[in-house]
Formats: structure tokens, C-alpha cells, sequence
């Protein structure tokens, strides 16, 4: 089943590698609203293990991650 | 909240990505006003970090030009600069490792006149003075206009440095008095100093000024950090506000700036 959680805030992040798709991310959240929702594409590798396991360790909360027909990673997390 | 451009993000991403500085870190980074007083070995490395950070407004003061005894350990001159001021040579540098920061310079012998207009409207003080009485005139006059410093001094092989929050926490005066009577401790240009331990220190003082703006960690505050480089041992002396402070306590008897003897003031 699909996740049916709307992202308020997306970043297509396919190509940006580490560290600057983590940056990205952190420069996306410090725009929004604690509790909002944001969504990410990720490179597969070291993209979808490094950038989900830092945004935990800040605290927000990694709703959903699934990988695509194209390898790459649709993340959905909510900002602490 | 400020639009980075992608060259910024790129430029500050490892501070962004550091818990304690982030976004909102680096902010207030490009915001900030610093000023250095003293483009020597303490304020060399000072303001090259300070304009490799973001800071956004840097003030330096110096009157000296550069004189090829220094280069051995004012690591923001080059051999190129030998009899250009050295605010100047600084200020180059800093602009050339990022464009984004505003350098103002000072080319002027900081005394009493002068002081309260050229630090007033800045946010943090990094002392790098090479003697005893810019040092008790820098520390009256945060005290007097409520600026956090760091007050720094390097001899021979060994290092000292503290942080003072006028009003919170211990100012130099509250360890020390007054100025030692003159030439009874010697001068760089007299004893000598390690070139390396001027970076180790003005970079510490640098990190503090850093550390302030931003918010990260804790400050060097109520302490005295010393180092001797020759087996690299490092000392933390815990130091109090004192009740008996002549400037910052509460029956204070320094109630104004004044220039102590040897410090030649040449305000026109």
C-alpha cells in the first residue's frame, strides 16, 4: 500500500550527493513548521543510509521510505 | 531567514551540518560584527577564521606595517607585504578567502581617545595586543560597553586565554589588577615566542568568538586556560567574579578610560 501522508515540503535530492543532500535537507527543514512533513528523493547507497540516519539522530521522525522503480528512495519525514 | 546561495551552502556546509551551528548557526554568523585589536600573531589566525567562517562584519586595528621579523608567525602577512600596514595585508587576505565578509580597518593605536567609537556596535572583541596596558584598556572598555571578549597572550612557548561576559563573569581585572610595572615581564620582540603557539591561540580565541555568536558549547568564561607548548600540557584555573574588582564589582574605582604610561597614543 502507498503511504497516503502528503508532504508539505519536497526536494527531489537524485545527484546530490554527501554531504550536500543532508545541507539541503537541513536548510528545507529550518523553513518549516515543527510537525511538518517533509518529503525527499535520495540517491540509493550511501544517500538513503547516511541522509535518514542523521535527520533521526536531530530528532524528526522518518514516516516512510521506499525505493522507486528507478532505484532511487521517496522518504517522508516530520519535523520535530 | 536567509536565502543561501548554492556557492554559500557549499561554502558553509560543514558548519551547517554541525548539530550545534546548522542553518540557523551560520546565520547569525554572516550577521555578526567582530572586531580584532591587532593584526599580528594572535589576530592573524584570528581573522583569517573569522573570514573563512562567515563572519559578516570584521573590524581589525593595528597601526603597524609589516616587517619581515614577523612573518614567522603572522600568518596573515606575506613576504610580498614587507612595509604595507597590516590591516591592510590582513584585510586582503580575508577578502580572498571569501568575498562574503565585510573587513573594516582600523589603521590606528587603540588608547583611550580612541577606543569606545572604534569597538562601540560590535558584538565580540578578540583581544591580540602585544602588551600589558591595550590589554587593561581593552578589557575597561568591554566592561564598559558591555561587549564579550577574549582576552589572549603567547610568550616564549606558552599560552594563556580567557573569555569575559561583562557583568556575568570574571573580567581580567578581577584576576589582575593592573598592569605589571613596565619591563618587568618582557615582550615577544625581547623573550621570543614559538611562531606555532600564536596559531594555537588566536585560533582558540577565534573558536571562542565563534562559539559566542553562534551559541554553541560553553564559553572559556571564569577560567584561565594556559598551555606550555614544550610538553603540551594544558591547565584550566578557575577564576570568580570578584566582590573586590575595581571595575567590574560593585564599589567600582574605575569609573573611566585612561591610558597607562607606555602606551603612546597618537590620535590626531
Amino acid at each position: 500500500m502507498k503511504t497516503a501522508i502528503r508532504a508539505d515540503v519536497f526536494q527531489d535530492l537524485k545527484g546530490v550527493g554527501c554531504p550536500m543532500n543532508l545541507v539541503k535537507t537541513k536548510v528545507a527543514f529550518a523553513k518549516m513548521e515543527s510537525g511538518q512533513i517533509l518529503g525527499l528523493i535520495l540517491d540509493n547507497g550511501p544517500p538513503i543510509n547516511n541522509v535518514p540516519r542523521s535527520v533521526i539522530r536531530e530528532g524528526h521522525e522518518i514516516l516512510s521510505q521506499e525505493q522507486l522503480a528507478d532505484g532511487t528512495w521517496s522518504v517522508l519525514i516530520r519535523k520535530a | 531567514m536567509i536565502d543561501f546561495t548554492e556557492e554559500q551552502l557549499e561554502r558553509y556546509s560543514r558548519h551547517i551540518l554541525l548539530d550545534d551551528v546548522g542553518v540557523a548557526g551560520q546565520e547569525k554568523l554572516l550577521q555578526a560584527k567582530v572586531i580584532i585589536v591587532g593584526a599580528g600573531g594572535l589576530g592573524s589566525p584570528a581573522a583569517l577564521y573569522l573570514a573563512a567562517a562567515g563572519v559578516g562584519t570584521i573590524g581589525i586595528v593595528d597601526s603597524d606595517v609589516v616587517e619581515v621579523s614577523n612573518l614567522q608567525r603572522q600568518i596573515a602577512h606575506f613576504s610580498a607585504d614587507i612595509g604595507a600596514a597590516k590591516v591592510e595585508s590582513a584585510a586582503a587576505k580575508m577578502q580572498a578567502i571569501n568575498p562574503d565578509v565585510e573587513v573594516r580597518t582600523y589603521r590606528e593605536y587603540l588608547c583611550a581617545a580612541n577606543i569606545r567609537k572604534i569597538l562601540a556596535g560590535y558584538d565580540f572583541v578578540i583581544d591580540g595586543t602585544d602588551n600589558f596596558p591595550t590589554k587593561f584598556l581593552v578589557n575597561d572598555a568591554c566592561v564598559f560597553l558591555n561587549i564579550p571578549f577574549s582576552h589572549g597572550g603567547i610568550l616564549r612557548f606558552n599560552g594563556q586565554t580567557m573569555t569575559v561576559v561583562p557583568g556575568q563573569t570574571a573580567c581580567y581585572r578581577c584576576s589582575f589588577r593592573s598592569p605589571p610595572p613596565p619591563d618587568a615581564v618582557p615582550s615577544c620582540a625581547q623573550a621570543g615566542v614559538l611562531g606555532a603557539v600564536a596559531g594555537m591561540l588566536g585560533t582558540i580565541q577565534a573558536a571562542e568568538a565563534l562559539k559566542h555568536i553562534t551559541g554553541a558549547g560553553e564559553l572559556l568564561t571564569n577560567t584561565l586556560l594556559t598551555f606550555d607548548a614544550r610538553t603540551m600540557a594544558f591547565r584550566r584555573i578557575r577564576l570568580k567574579k570578584q566582590e573586590s574588582c575595581p571595575l567590574c564589582g560593585p564599589h567600582p574605582v574605575i569609573t573611566e578610560l585612561a591610558d597607562v604610561e607606555r602606551t603612546v597614543c597618537t590620535v590626531q
